[in-house]
């Protein structure tokens, strides 16, 4: 937080509740630190952090980080189920949390042995003996308290970030704190952010190229205009050009979203200088639109994965003839395909994008068996590189373009999908005998969620059904949009399910 | 009343057009949300905001936007797509009951 230091009086962020300073988030960082500190929180403990983007989201994950602590920012429409894995997995000492998401975090915490204390924002709910109001917390010390020399060094972690695995369930990403020094650098240089800009972020923070519009915003001293979500698209392009934003980071369902309800006549959107996609490729007549609704802007197309924040950007020069390009590495990362034997391909050839870099994570949370097999000895013995899962191509020019991925995962609205962890969902109904969900092209999402059930015949199972009990159970963005129901689902020899054919 | 006015919130009026009363209307969106959105009934206050308790995101709102569409046989203008109109669900309700009685004015 030096550049906070270095200019208290600017605007760090603004949300729904108005403008916060770099030095109101310096001292309610600080105070919220130092009681993580007098809450027995050390060097390397984990705290849970559940909000909608909001300025006291920032400065509770920031306190996090200056009593040494490892932030771990949950989506907040995590269900209670998945809630309490996270908390167990990652033994979270404190979980932070919007005193609205009570019916979700009161349960959760209960199943959680290692908590001792659930840190409330705007409100203490009844339920929970161990709660603590991060208002009282932050207002309550006239003085402002400080902070003990926590004796942290750059390789220690700093966040976890979840991200959806292949097994079904999720695995927590490490980034040490220079990874995401790193990380932050290497974007915001190859962006040219700059301090006078206003970035919006739409993304929730829990989602990794979220998160680093803040954590640049820190490190770049620009401001930092947090939108709850994207469900009031109007409202966020209103509330862009009140605030005369400059940079506008997304994915492709947000970019569809704002081509679909185009033009803004009554808006004034030409502040906007740099449009940034990352996720998914655009499709290229979508990229064509963005620059006439934006013709003063850049676009960057982007690439990356949570595991290493950014692998690729591509020249916005170079937009017109590498248009479904994801470009290539960003600054001091190196980026190279490989077959299935870890031989290097050359261009024209399909293999598996590995990174090396002082961006790629530590590993995955308590899960050597999943850290092994994605982190792998590269040429320099004893470095470590990425094995991406993702199937790439290059051209001769060496730009690389997505092909695939070399598991089912897919993405959807910008985030991880495991098919794996919706069916283990479906099956929980007794109606369901059988369940497959895969993705399906979607104009607006680029892929979509379909799920495909055979009923049990103990119960009517219609979509309805079936739909609730997703909502249930999964964050928003996983609910499939599309559900069949079907007598049969085509099998293979071996009576595997053949997904291949849905 | 049928079972149709019924989960339209909707009461006959003597001249047979029916009036929507702003109650119903709350009680028809909630039983909506409640039931597509979540399980246990007594969780959502009208005033509840949809969006930061995390009940409801941008596909949510659509589908509540559906909802009243085919409801109340009212057209949502993308405009008025806006927290003011919907986060919750008294402000549903107002919307609704707004825009059917300015189209019922127009009508006329």
């Amino acid at each position: 937080m030096d550049s906070a230091r270095r200019q208290s009086g600017k605007v760090a962020v603004i949300d729904v509740t108005g403008s916060h300073t770099f030095g109101e988030l310096d001292r309610l960082s600080s105070r919220f630190a130092s009681w993580l500190q007098s809450a027995g929180i050390r060097r390397g403990d984990r705290v849970v952090l559940m909000m909608e983007n909001c300025a006291t989201l920032v400065a509770a994950f920031f306190g996090v980080l200056k009593a040494g602590g490892v932030m771990v920012v949950v989506n907040p429409t995590t269900k209670v189920d998945k809630l309490t894995y996270v908390l167990n997995d990652c033994a979270a000492r404190i979980l932070f949390a919007a005193d609205r998401l009570a019916r979700v975090v009161v349960p959760a915490a209960a199943s959680a042995p290692d908590l001792t204390a659930v840190v409330w924002a705007g409100g203490i709910p009844t339920g929970v003996s161990t709660s603590i109001g991060f208002e009282d917390i932050t207002k309550a010390s006239a003085l402002d308290a400080d902070v003990r020399e926590t004796g942290l060094i750059d390789t220690d972690l700093a966040a976890i970030i979840y991200t959806s695995g292949s097994t079904g369930f999720p695995k927590g990403v490490m980034l040490t704190h220079r990874n995401v020094c790193h990380n932050a650098l290497s974007i915001s240089t190859y962006l040219g952010l700059a301090r006078d800009d206003v970035v919006v972020s739409v993304l929730p923070l829990s989602f990794d190229y979220g998160l680093f519009q803040v954590l640049m915003g820190v490190r770049v001293g620009f401001t930092v205009l947090l939108e709850r979500s994207f469900a009031y698209p109007y409202d966020v392009m209103r509330r862009i050009a009140e605030h005369r934003v400059t940079v506008l980071p997304g994915v492709p369902t947000i970019f569809s979203t704002i081509l679909s309800m185009a033009p803004y006549d009554n808006l004034d959107l030409s502040s906007i200088r740099i449009l940034t996609n990352t996720a998914a490729a655009l499709p290229p007549a979508h990229i064509g639109r963005l620059m006439e609704l934006f013709p003063q802007a850049r676009l960057f197309s982007m690439y990356g994965l949570t595991e290493c924040t950014r692998v690729s950007y591509l020249d916005p020069d170079r937009l017109v003839d590498k248009i479904s390009s994801v470009g290539k590495a960003i600054p001091n990362t190196e980026v190279y395909l490989v077959d299935e034997n870890g031989v290097p391909v050359p261009p024209g050839v399909v293999g598996e994008l590995v990174v090396r870099g002082a961006s790629v994570m530590r590993g995955y949370w308590g899960n050597p068996e999943e850290t092994a097999r994605f982190l792998r000895e590269g040429e320099i013995q004893g470095e470590l590189v990425l094995y991406s899962g993702d199937q790439f191509q290059t051209d001769d020019e060496g730009f690389l373009y997505f092909v695939g991925r070399t598991d089912d995962i897919f993405k959807c609205k910008g985030e991880k999908v495991s098919p794996k962890e919706i069916e283990l969902v479906l099956y929980e109904l007794d109606e369901v005998a059988e369940a497959a969900v895969v993705g399906v092209p979607d104009e607006l999402d680029g892929m979509a969620i379909k799920a495909i059930v055979v009923p049990t015949g103990a119960g009517a199972l219609d979509e309805h059904l079936v739909r609730r009990h997703c909502r249930n159970r999964l964050e928003n963005f996983m609910v499939p949009k599309f559900i069949e129901i079907r007598d049969i689902l085509p099998k293979t020899e071996s009576g595997k399910i053949q997904k291949r054919s849905l | 009343m049928t079972a149709f006015s019924e989960a339209q919130g909707s009461e006959p009026s003597a001249g047979g057009a029916e009036v929507l009363s702003n109650d119903a209307v709350e009680r028809a969106v909630k039983n909506y949300i409640v039931e597509s959105f979540l399980l246990d009934d007594g969780e959502l206050d009208f005033d509840t905001s949809l969006i930061e308790s995390g009940i409801i995101d941008s596909t949510g709102i659509m589908e509540i936007v559906s909802f009243i569409e085919e409801t109340y046989g009212i057209e949502v203008d993308e405009h008025d797509l806006v927290p003011e109109n919907f986060d919750s669900v008294s402000r549903l309700a107002c919307y609704v009951v707004g825009n059917k009685r300015s189209n019922h004015s127009e009508a006329l």
